[in-house]
């Protein structure tokens, strides 16, 4: 039966309370373990597409009569455009169209970051529409930037309140303390860079009907805001995406490209494509913003901490939203006292946007490298730190609905053993060491999300949810939890979607909910089926589990049809991922570089559905984490704030030859609590305690306490000599 | 002018300036070779130019009027493919078609390249999703 409930709506870490029909999940899990096919590796459905260049994504579509958008782009973090000539551009061969300021909301003349869109123009070829661009006379008057983020704090300069969230008594846990140790530690802006920029082709098939080809992580998503910034019924946008090259949290969103292209398609009554150059993908196209954080732990002398307080500053950009980056100091340990204070810092630098797991990569690298500082202080081992803070119940109240960290703790502890080999094997000029840290996310994903599925008298079976496969092997996911359910061998399900107008509603691919929000409603539309088929069998005589080809082969072109939607999530609890990664580096104390050698990793998400996909995304979340701590960083001139890193050679993304030895596994407990499926999200948890864990390795190494990102050689060698003169200087008492 | 694709003769009508990475996408609608920098910073353009790696996006379509052009597209038959597939050595697939034709120029010349050597020879091949260490596998067991 439907059930009309009033819940909270958890994505990236952030809450809402919503309406939701839900109903009720009656299927019993699975028991813990591998299935015939749940649980059991497999090479992703869509794999060949993808590697032979047939699947068709955004970037690769050709509509008849498409024009291609050149989008003029203000290059100043902070201008009023004085004048604005569009006729040039308009004169020129090829060009169709050209809009500005005065022809959509998206388009501004007071550009507030370097990279906000001020005048679009389309025509017959991408060459023809950038020759227009500049011809374009746009004349403008610079102003002076707001660009430190403590500034904007004083000055008041914020995105929403100060957000400040307390426990116990934080003073009190300090004065009970018997060490405390003070830290500022400092992230900086990282980008997404999806191989695929982010970019739309719109096209009007009616006066008041769009079809929005776009390379999204939300259809549905999408779909309402064109819907609303439109002035469309919903289901007059339709909303396309079969392949996606790469979204990484960046692409959630319609952006001002979609806009563009619509309003454009409008005028010119063709198909429009508005696509992202890389260099337009590196300055207007979402970052991970900057933050400081100035952190504080309080702890007794046998480890037990006490109070830990943190302020906060996210350097969100011009709009956006400041994300929880006292996350992990709120929830990750059971400290009785906490108080943070986290500011949004209003800037007129590019917005930021969600990036995989959004503040709790950036405040796990605070919290976690404060905590091995706490330990060198303590002079107590970390991961015994670590454990004698153990949290049983969630600190901010309530239970987890499943917890495996200790698992996670114990299986790590082999690797961590290895520090005294590993540091063995230093030289003079070539230290190593071992690090370690923890990983605490969301995860559950929730309700709503559908889908269906149809049988055939073939016995072959098709999925079909209007979800999104951004290239983490969700489609592939999908087609093992409905043939596991049904009986059939994997080869003979397909999974059809990336259409809004040819399935059901189906989750967001981000915050690590796309497996835990759509796998139960697929495994129940399976049930459903299956439910039918094996009424089918009864009815024909033979056995419950004869072979579904055999019950449905008299069926001709009658159908099977079964439908399934997500069941809520379990009331009162947390539902959350943890993880522990395990660090090897060699640092050269002579020049300052860092080489990651080797990561252990392991991660409790709940029932792992494909050992293989799994694997793969440990791996590329990790690599991220080593391209965030080592390699990664946007710049900006600081007296100017332009941009410097606009390019794929000037931004260092991690090539095949930084890559470490990677040893990760999962824990494969199902979630008693959690959904017919008990599984969680992967995407996000493995980048998150990366960085922490090589920062410690360093610090193991070499007794040097890096605290900014990236540590670049000139960070190492400061950290280096601060160590020196700390442990030259006479002790303070 | 003519255009030698993947054993095929084509007639290609491309103005001055316009890249190799634009002929074969726009002109012959061969979207296998990805445009995801059009500078020459990633690799996903690569295409085999008389069996060596070239960038498409940065490689002028008049230069290569006399040569032999292998694109992704003349290469599914390749063994490397399969391997990609079973190792899982792509996740979102915008930058594999690349990563396979930088493969392939590799192993045919050099079957059983050592680690080093994989690394070296793709490490113009940018993964932003992180398959590396199973591209490096697909690399090192494609005939297996």
């Amino acid at each position: 039966m439907a059930r009309l409930i009033r819940t909270e709506k958890e994505v990236e870490g952030r809450y809402e309370e919503v309406w939701l029909v839900v109903e009720e999940d009656s299927l019993d899990q699975w028991p813990a373990g591998a299935r015939d096919i749940v649980g059991r590796p497999a090479t992703r459905v869509d794999a060949l597409e993808r590697a032979t260049g047939q699947a068709v994504y955004t970037a690769d579509l050709a509509l008849p009569g498409m024009l291609h958008t050149a989008v003029l782009r203000s290059p100043h973090p902070r201008a009023r455009v004085t004048h604005l000539d569009l006729a040039p551009a308009l004169a020129l061969a090829g060009v169709h169209a050209a809009i500005g300021p005065d022809d959509l909301e998206q388009l501004t003349a007071e550009p507030n970051y370097q990279g906000a869109p001020i005048a679009a123009v389309c025509a017959d070829s991408l060459a023809q529409a950038r020759a227009a661009l500049r011809a374009i006379d746009c004349r403008f008057d610079v102003l002076e930037p707001l660009l430190d983020p403590d500034e904007a704090v004083r000055r008041g300069e914020l995105l929403g309140e100060a957000r400040v969230r307390e426990r116990g008594d934080y003073e009190r846990g300090l004065a009970e303390a018997d060490v405390v140790v003070e830290a500022e530690y400092r992230t900086q802006v990282v980008l997404h860079n999806s191989m695929e920029t982010h970019q739309a082709v719109v096209e009007w098939t009616g006066d008041d009907r769009v079809d929005v080809h776009i390379s999204t992580q939300y259809i549905w998503g999408i779909r309402d805001a064109v819907s609303d910034g439109l002035g469309l019924p919903k289901d007059n946008v339709r909303v396309i995406c079969h392949y996606m090259g790469g979204g990484f949290g960046s692409k959630n969103g319609p952006d001002d490209y979609t806009f563009i292209a619509a309003e454009l398609a409008k005028r010119t009554r063709r198909p429009v494509k508005c696509a992202l150059t890389r260099r337009e993908e590196n300055t207007a196209a979402g970052n991970r913003n900057a933050t400081i954080q100035r952190l504080t732990v309080g702890a007794r002398s046998d480890g037990t901490i006490t109070a830990l307080g943190g302020e906060f500053v996210n350097a969100v950009g011009w709009s956006g939203w400041s994300s929880g980056t006292e996350g992990p100091m709120q929830m990750l340990y059971a400290c009785a006292n906490v108080k943070t204070t986290t500011y949004g810092a209003k800037l007129n630098l590019p917005p930021m946007k969600a990036f995989r797991a959004p503040g709790f990569v950036e405040g796990t690298f605070g919290l976690e490298a404060l905590l091995d500082e706490l330990a060198a202080k303590l002079d107590v081992d970390p991961l015994e730190l670590r454990r004698r803070n153990y949290a049983e119940h969630a600190p901010e109240g309530g239970d987890y609905s499943a917890k495996n960290l200790l698992e996670c703790y114990r299986r790590a502890e082999p690797h961590w053993e290895r520090r005294h080999e590993v540091r063995a094997r230093s030289t003079d000029t070539v230290k190593r060491g071992v690090g370690m840290a923890s990983q605490i996310w969301y995860g559950g994903g929730g309700p709503p999300s559908y889908a269906w599925i149809r049988v055939g008298s073939d016995g072959r079976a098709q999925v079909v949810t209007a979800m999104q496969d951004i290239g983490t092997g969700t489609k592939t996911a999908m087609a093992q939890i409905a043939a596991e359910e049904l009986g059939v061998p994997l080869e003979h399900v397909t999974v059809s979607l990336g259409d809004s107008a040819r399935g059901p509603y189906a989750a967001i691919s981000a915050g690590s909910s796309t497996t835990p929000s759509m796998g139960p409603a697929v495994r129940a539309a399976a049930a459903d089926a299956r439910r039918q088929i094996e009424e089918i069998a009864e009815q024909r005589g033979l056995a419950k589990d004869a072979p579904v080809h055999e019950v449905v082969d008299v069926l001709e072109d009658a159908q099977i049809l079964g439908k399934g939607a997500r069941g809520p999530n379990p009331t009162g609890m947390q539902v959350l991922t943890f993880g522990v990664q395990v660090a090897e580096v060699a640092v050269d104390v002579e020049t300052g570089e860092v080489w990651v050698e080797r990561i252990y990793a392991v991660h409790d998400v709940g029932r792992v559905i494909n050992p293989l996909g799994a694997s793969s995304q440990i791996e590329g979340g990790i690599i991220q984490g080593i391209g965030h701590t080592l390699s990664e960083e946007r710049l900006h001139d600081p007296r100017t704030g332009r941009l410097l890193t606009t390019t794929l050679d000037a931004y260092r993304l991690p090539t095949i030859a930084d890559v470490p030895e990677i040893v990760s596994e999962l824990v494969d407990e199902p979630d008693p609590q959690l959904t017919n499926l008990g599984s969680k999200g992967l995407g996000e948890p493995p980048i998150i305690p990366t960085a922490a864990a090589i920062a410690n390795a360093i610090r193991d190494a070499t007794g040097a306490d890096v605290r900014q990102l990236p540590i670049t050689r000139e960070e190492m060698l400061r950290a280096l000599r601060e160590s020196r003169e700390r442990h030259a200087a006479p002790a303070r008492v | 002018m003519k255009l030698n694709v993947n054993d095929h003769q084509y007639d290609v009508h491309a103005a001055v300036g316009t890249t190799l990475a634009e002929a074969l996408r726009d002109e012959l609608a061969l979207t296998g070779t990805k445009i995801a920098c059009a500078e020459g910073h990633c690799g996903a353009c690569t295409v085999l130019v008389d069996g060596e790696p070239v960038l498409s996006c940065i490689t002028l379509v008049h230069s290569v009027e006399n040569a032999s052009v292998t694109t992704i597209e003349g290469l599914r038959e390749h063994r490397m493919i399969d391997s990609f597939v079973r190792n899982d050595a792509l996740q979102c697939g915008f930058c594999t078609p690349g990563q396979i034709v930088s493969a392939v120029a590799l192993v045919e010349t050099n079957p059983a390249p050592s680690t080093e050597e994989i690394r070296h020879a793709m490490a113009g091949n940018l993964c932003r999703c992180g398959a590396y260490p199973k591209i490096e596998e697909a690399v090192r067991t494609w005939r297996d």
